[in-house]
């Protein structure tokens, strides 16, 4: 304008100037929105990405490879003697039969290499598979059967594709040898996929093949159970009292900065706490949803009374003026009246605070969840493990056929958040009052 | 008998107490035709009842199996003959204490198991055996005490429902007053730990100190294990982690918030910011599977083609998951402040003539500016003290350096690595994870304290 103006050239109208500009602040705005626009395809891109890989690495999983084998109970090997007597039958080498049905498929095997090669292909959970089935049914002892047989890993994913077949043989784990007896098998259709119930029933193992989630499953309902037990009546109770009762003083000024404080600290200072003081002091006994679920509870308390405050607030003041003016008493008109109208919101409250505790895993750490623990737990003292800590072990172990089955353990455990978050939101609609 | 046993017993005899007390409201009145010469209702009298039996016989309970074991354990030392004992510290007294208990109850031990240790397991399992029962015993009979106590003062006069709202009161209160307790707990327990380490560990080595490497030596002339505490390489690599994830959050985070909140028709806001939370709802140890398993790799395959040397466990992998993680929690909070800014002030704009990204970066944005600061100091310390994804996707090694492509340790690693596995209570191995704990609770306070204050403020302006 200035510079127009220095020219000599006639005043420009403020409108000119407005509409010469507009094209590149149209522009500009367009771009502005383009931005804003990738920005949330990005992040929906990477949830897409996200739930693609874990799901695309982890589908596999419920399928697991079964080899099929003539498998004789030859009387000789398991129970020479003809007692049927139990302590025969548990002791019996139910392995030389497996070694046996191999011979019989395989019988131009004879190298002493190869023969374990070949025995290795079946996991070695198959001998007490076997005694199982014999002990069930002693009348097995004499006859013939075609079994089918767990898999070891590295059978089962190199059938699922997981093991590139045309790599070059050294960088394989399955050699070309053990390469040809699976397609061998697999051409007498002696190779079958089924469905992988070991994974549902089993607790963890060293072998990919024979370890399952049902342990932290347990454990992680155990420990979900007693952290709904410890902090819902807790929170509510707070609550209730912050809200309802409370002077306003410096005492609940504090405990208010507090209550918001705590749901920011880090879940790991949660777990020294539970180390120092639940294990230090108090004797929790270590690795038990005992203490995960004390040192959840601390963590999910501010998210409960958070929720839980807010659904107090909004009941309408009505209610409780009613309820006092046909004479109930503070306590009567809470409990009685408040109470069940904000029950809704703290029942979501409480529903995502809980969801927050099962996908917890860095303060389990601390205390001990990170135990090697094979059996299924069996109370709220046994030692066991939580899902997402089972998770976190799985991912570190260096068998590809981990990989798949930590996706699927994901899977599961997603599967469970978006339970509950669906309920949650399912309750907020169905209940929902505006008043 | 468990002690789970005895709970469902005591539930059990407080119901019975409800009702038994009841029963006694209703007769001392003279029947129920009389019902109302009582002060309260009938059931307040069953609940006075059943809070007289259970309340104490539950404290009772609570004490009896926190100090059960302590008491046994001091009986058992001092039994044991004193040759065993002498000269040891107190470390070796405690394993000895461990072994007994192990031994007593089926487990293994370290060492060989010598008659004395054998006898001292027996007569552990015994005094273990005979206070079980006496617990059972004295818990019942103060549960039945307390309910003989309400029968006594069960009368027409007495104000049942204002002594039961008074024990009600009174348990809300301890209950409220438990998160006051939780942050004391943090506190002192990482401070008291932390205390004990400051004294054999100087705090300016550990907070200026450039050495990290807390391997304490097993035998004195072992070499590099002097056992260096000095966390200045656990900062930096926090920072870093830190640095890397806000880039990713606060850019996409704030965009969307800003497109969520000013632009995006209806529906698609009503889809796209429920599937956004969901970022936030993912449990961190998937992020960190996600991370260590497709990202970290990803990364290195995308630097080598580039010809550049990633290491395997890169601080860009950790950092960009840790980012995607925090997206949603930038993007709803500056959803929040940017919905709170006046419409007025919208309207003032476009009568000026403003687009509206003229309005959004000249006015909300400015507008918004101490919220937006707010949630972003909120997000920082969500990164710093986030640690399933830096455990599983960052290295252990503690270096130093800007090179995002190096691997580096964080604060929350070292924490984790220090305190699992096999560890000693005594060892400043074990304590330095406490003093890092509290630096961490500091750091990450003090950033809360400053945000929400930050965004209170902000909140009260235009209120």
């Amino acid at each position: 304008m200035n510079n127009a103006r220095a020219a000599g050239a006639p005043p420009q109208r403020t409108i000119d100037i407005v509409n010469a500009s507009l094209k590149r602040r149209y522009a500009k705005e367009r771009r502005f929105r383009l931005l804003g626009a990738s920005a949330v395809v990005l992040g929906l891109l990477f949830v897409a990405l996200l739930f693609a890989d874990i799901v695309g690495k982890g589908y596999t999983a419920f399928q697991q490879t079964y080899i099929q084998m003539p498998i004789t109970f030859d009387a000789s090997v398991i129970d020479p003697e003809g007692t049927r007597s139990p302590e025969t039958l548990q002791r019996a080498n139910y392995a030389a039969l497996i070694r046996q049905g191999q011979r019989e498929i395989f019988p131009d095997v004879k190298d002493r290499r190869a023969t374990r090669t070949l025995a290795s292909m079946i996991s070695v959970g198959s001998a007490s598979h076997l005694r199982d089935m014999v002990i069930a049914d002693p009348d097995l002892i004499g006859t013939t059967r075609e079994v089918w047989l767990l898999a070891d890993d590295d059978i089962d994913m190199l059938v699922k594709g997981h093991i590139d077949r045309s790599a070059p043989e050294s960088d394989r784990r399955v050699k070309d040898q053990t390469v040809g007896w699976v397609e061998r098998l697999e051409s007498e259709g002696r190779i079958e996929k089924r469905f992988n119930t070991i994974f549902f029933t089993h607790g963890t193992s060293r072998e990919p093949e024979l370890a399952g989630i049902a342990g932290a499953l347990m454990g992680s309902f155990y420990t979900l159970a007693l952290t709904l037990l410890f902090s819902f009546p807790i929170g509510v109770g707070a609550a209730l009292y912050l809200e309802e009762f409370a002077p306003k003083n410096r005492w609940t000024d504090l405990i208010e900065v507090n209550i918001n404080n705590l749901a920011a600290v880090p879940s790991i200072v949660f777990g020294l706490l539970g180390l120092a003081v639940f294990i230090g002091i108090f004797g929790v006994p270590r690795s038990t949803p005992l203490v995960a679920a004390l040192v959840l509870s601390l963590m999910t308390l501010p998210t409960i009374i958070i929720a839980s405050r807010a659904a107090l607030k909004s009941v309408p003041p009505s209610i409780r003026e009613a309820a006092l003016g046909v004479g109930a008493s503070p306590l009567q008109t809470q409990l009685h009246h408040v109470l069940p109208l904000a029950m809704p919101g703290m029942l979501t409250g409480t529903i995502i605070g809980m969801a927050q505790a099962l996908g917890e895993t860095a303060p389990l750490l601390m205390i001990g969840m990170i135990a090697f623990i094979v059996d299924i737990p069996s109370g709220f003292t046994s030692p066991s493990t939580v899902l997402p800590v089972q998770i976190f072990l799985w991912a570190d172990s260096p068998e590809r056929a981990f990989v798949e089955r930590t996706s699927a353990a994901i899977m599961v455990l997603l599967a469970f958040l978006i339970l509950m978050n669906l309920t949650a939101v399912l309750l907020r609609r169905r209940f929902e009052r505006r008043w | 008998m468990h002690s789970s046993t005895l709970l469902i017993v005591l539930l059990g005899l407080m119901a019975f107490a409800y009702h038994f007390g009841r029963k006694r409201a209703i007769s001392t009145a003279g029947g129920v035709a009389r019902i109302s010469t009582l002060h309260s209702l009938p059931a307040y009298y069953g609940l006075y009842a059943a809070l007289w039996a259970g309340i104490p016989a539950l404290l009772l309970m609570g004490l009896w199996i926190g100090f059960q074991n302590e008491i046994l354990i001091s009986i058992v030392k001092s039994e044991l003959p004193p040759a065993i004992l002498d000269g040891m510290s107190s470390g070796q007294i405690g394993l000895v204490v461990n072994d007994i208990k192990n031994l007593a109850s089926g487990a293994i031990v370290s060492g060989a198991v010598t008659p004395e240790m054998q006898a001292a397991a027996d007569r552990y399992t015994q005094l273990d055996h005979i206070a079980r029962w006496a617990m059972w015993l004295a818990v019942l009979a103060l549960a039945v005490g307390g309910m003989a106590y309400a029968w006594a003062k069960t009368k027409p006069t007495m104000r049942a429902r204002n002594r039961v709202e008074t024990i009600f009161m009174v348990i809300l209160v301890i209950f409220s007053s438990i998160a006051i307790l939780t942050t004391l707990g943090i506190i002192l327990s990482v401070l008291f730990e932390s205390l004990r380490f400051f004294q054999s560990v100087s705090p300016l080595d550990f907070f200026f100190g450039t050495l990290w490497s807390p391997q304490t030596a097993l035998r004195a002339d072992q070499v590099g294990a002097s056992g260096a505490f000095g966390a200045v390489p656990l900062f930096t690599g926090t920072l870093m982690v830190s640095a890397i994830a806000m880039l990713v959050a606060v850019p996409i985070g704030l965009m969307s918030a800003i497109y969520l909140s000013e632009y995006a028709p209806r529906n698609v806001r009503a889809y796209a910011k429920p599937t956004l939370e969901v970022l936030a709802g993912v449990p961190t140890v998937v992020y960190g599977f996600f991370a260590a398993l497709t990202v970290a790799p990803v990364i290195r395959e995308l630097g080598m083609s580039m010809g550049l040397n990633v290491a395997s466990e890169s601080a860009l992998a950790a950092g960009l998951v840790m980012g995607i993680m925090i997206i949603p929690f930038v993007s709803s909070l500056s959803e929040d402040v940017i919905n709170a800014v006046p419409q007025a002030m919208r309207d003032g704009s476009y009568a000026l003539g403003a687009t509206q990204s003229e309005t959004i970066r000249r006015v909300i944005i400015p507008a918004a500016l101490p919220g937006i600061v707010g949630g972003i100091l909120l997000a920082v310390s969500r990164a710093i003290g986030e640690t399933m994804i830096v455990v599983m996707a960052a290295g252990l090694a503690a270096n130093m350096t800007a090179n995002p492509l190096d691997s580096v340790t964080t604060v929350t690693v070292q924490i984790v690595t220090l305190l699992t596995g096999d560890q000693e209570f005594d060892s400043p191995k074990t304590m330095a994870a406490f003093a890092l704990g509290l630096t961490l609770f500091v750091v990450t306070l003090t950033l809360n304290v400053i945000a929400l204050q930050i965004v209170r403020k902000y909140r009260e302006q235009y209120e």
